[in-house]
């Protein structure tokens, strides 16, 4: 199966193709998997080198100048580095684009910290009306990239990942998804957590939420799972920095009494390198860790 | 070097209300309606000059095609001291003059640094130093990639502006880039705090910019300068007013 990234540079390759207002923003990660695009269409595929400040600042122009941008290279140089920019070149101009990372939290654990990004989304979360997807599988990337690519002027941040889950589920629209139901509390999987999420509740009886995108915040479809649950005991399971969600699903029930555990990725630096996996597992997001911590939330 | 007057804002005002009808003379004036922004005074003049031969001799925009995807783009980076844009832009006709007592009111769309979600005329929302000469170098890309090979893209930055690393960034890949639709226009006030040892221009000249280097101050020299041609390849002018402060604070000396 190919990875997210490479069906990220398949598809807008095509889209490329199809829509003359999209233009691809690189700064010298994943140009290769767009040489034939660039070749295609030499004045929508710019890879303006290893500068990220300028890497969002032409995407932001772009958009000025009616396109619609699509900005790619790792999390953490995507949204951590040129963090100001993304505030100002584009909400406060009043333009979108569609900001697609590599990476994610540990997708390369032998690159070590500086290559991990487990904040990005809650960095996000201090601007205003982001959009946020973060995909479970390449068909489900696909299906969100088009989407974010179609979204008129929207701000739009697609989060691509090495972990996946084994089968893809049908995405896009905004809400989440019911994969399971039980009466013991909601557990949400977003993204890539889903199989281990799966794995770690089977024989439990708790409902199961799939959560492709992530902003906006599905909390109707939360509230009327808790309804049906007849439990508003709410465990989060996101593939970066734990609680990123909490208020969210605070938020969401705040008319009735409710708890809520946040899971993810810790802030604590491993200082570690070795595999996925392993990164997985030290974050206690491995399917042993998560039923320890979610069962003794729920007492299930 | 233009002197501000202190007259009151009640003075009637001389020229007509047609968009356009006002000249370089009024300036003064209408920037006299804007307080409360002393401490950016030297900022704001510094670029007045430069500002008016743009808009009146230079660039192709008005009120009438602030909204046209062939305009010409200018794009005020350095949005410290907007008093002499804003006093451009409305005796250009871009927006009332009556706007400009309101200066910094929250009533008022006329803020100390320009919102372009508020200001008609306005290209960019600016007030963080360094974010001008990315946005227009991805605009001029932009309508590069459009087949509008008329739009001009200006962007004006500041002499202690270009010690913000993102302009180096832009203008290290536009030349390279050929875009010679680009413009950036650096008002010198000698500013910086380091300096720019060997001239700002040669930034520029090094990164394979056409540059030049004139009198901030004399209309003529400015508009030649900016008139001047620069076939593939983006164009630089520094514009040296008279410096923003009489001394300039020495560097802490350094431990070898």
């Amino acid at each position: 199966m190919d990875t997210m990234r490479e069906r990220f540079a398949a598809v807008t390759s095509r889209l490329l193709d199809e829509d003359p207002r999209l233009a691809v923003v690189l700064a010298d990660i994943g140009v290769d998997g767009f040489a034939d695009a660039a070749r295609r269409h030499p004045e929508r595929v710019v890879n303006v080198g290893i500068r990220e400040q300028l890497l969002v600042g032409v995407g932001g122009g772009l958009a000025l100048a009616g396109l619609r941008p699509v900005l790619h290279t790792f999390a953490s140089f995507l949204v951590e580095r040129p963090f100001e920019q993304l505030k100002l070149d584009f909400g406060h101009q009043g333009t979108g684009g569609v900001l697609v990372s590599a990476g994610a939290s540990y997708d390369w654990p032998s690159g070590g910290f500086t290559h991990m990004a487990p904040g990005d989304v809650a960095l996000l979360d201090t601007l205003d009306d982001w959009t946020v997807h973060v995909p479970g599988h390449p068909d489900e990337a696909e299906t969100l990239l088009r989407e974010a690519a179609a979204a008129g002027d929207d701000k739009v941040y697609v989060r691509l990942s090495v972990q996946v889950n084994e089968v893809p589920r049908p995405v896009g629209g905004a809400g989440f998804d019911t994969v399971r139901e039980g009466r013991r509390g909601v557990v949400v999987a977003v993204g890539p957590m889903l199989d281990n999420v799966l794995a770690a509740t089977e024989g439990l009886d708790v409902t199961v939420l799939y959560a492709t995108t992530v902003r906006p915040f599905d909390g109707r479809a939360l509230r009327a799972a808790a309804g049906a649950a007849g439990s508003s005991d709410v465990v989060l399971v996101e593939p970066y920095l734990a609680g990123t969600s909490t208020r969210h699903a605070n938020d969401a029930l705040a008319d009735r009494p409710h708890r809520v555990l946040g899971l993810g990725v810790g802030r604590r630096e491993l200082r570690r390198y070795g595999q996925l996996a392993e990164h997985l597992a030290a974050h206690g997001l491995d399917p042993q860790g998560l039923r320890a911590r979610i069962t003794g939330f729920l007492g299930a | 070097m233009i002197r501000l007057m202190t007259t009151t804002a009640t003075e009637p005002t001389a020229a007509g209300s047609l968009p356009g009808s006002r000249g370089f003379d009024e300036l003064p004036r209408l920037m006299g309606l804007m307080t409360g922004d002393e401490k950016h005074g030297p900022a704001a003049t510094s670029t007045l000059d430069a500002l008016w031969v743009l808009y009146d001799q230079v660039l192709r925009v008005s009120p009438a095609t602030a909204a046209d995807p062939d305009r010409d783009r200018f794009l005020l980076s350095k949005g410290h001291g907007p008093m002499a844009y804003y006093a451009v832009l409305a005796a250009k006709g871009f927006f009332p003059t009556d706007w400009l007592p309101g200066f910094g009111t929250y009533d008022s769309p006329l803020g100390h640094h320009p919102d372009r979600m508020l200001v008609p005329g306005v290209e960019i929302g600016s007030g963080s130093l360094g974010h001008g000469l990315p946005l227009a170098v991805g605009t001029a890309l932009g309508l590069r990639a459009q087949g509008r090979t008329g739009p001009a893209v200006w962007v004006l930055i500041g002499d202690a502006e270009l010690d913000e690393g993102s302009n180096h960034e832009a203008l290290a890949f536009a030349g390279p880039a050929g875009l010679d639709r680009l413009h950036t226009l650096v008002i010198d006030n000698s500013s910086a705090t380091h300096g720019w040892r060997g001239g700002i221009a040669s930034r520029f000249e090094a990164a394979g910019w056409s540059a030049a280097t004139v009198d901030g101050r004399d209309h003529r020299a400015l508009y030649e300068a900016f008139r001047t041609p620069h076939p593939g390849r983006p164009h630089a002018v520094v514009a040296r007013v008279e410096p923003k402060a009489p001394t300039r604070q020495p560097a802490p000396a350094r431990a070898a």
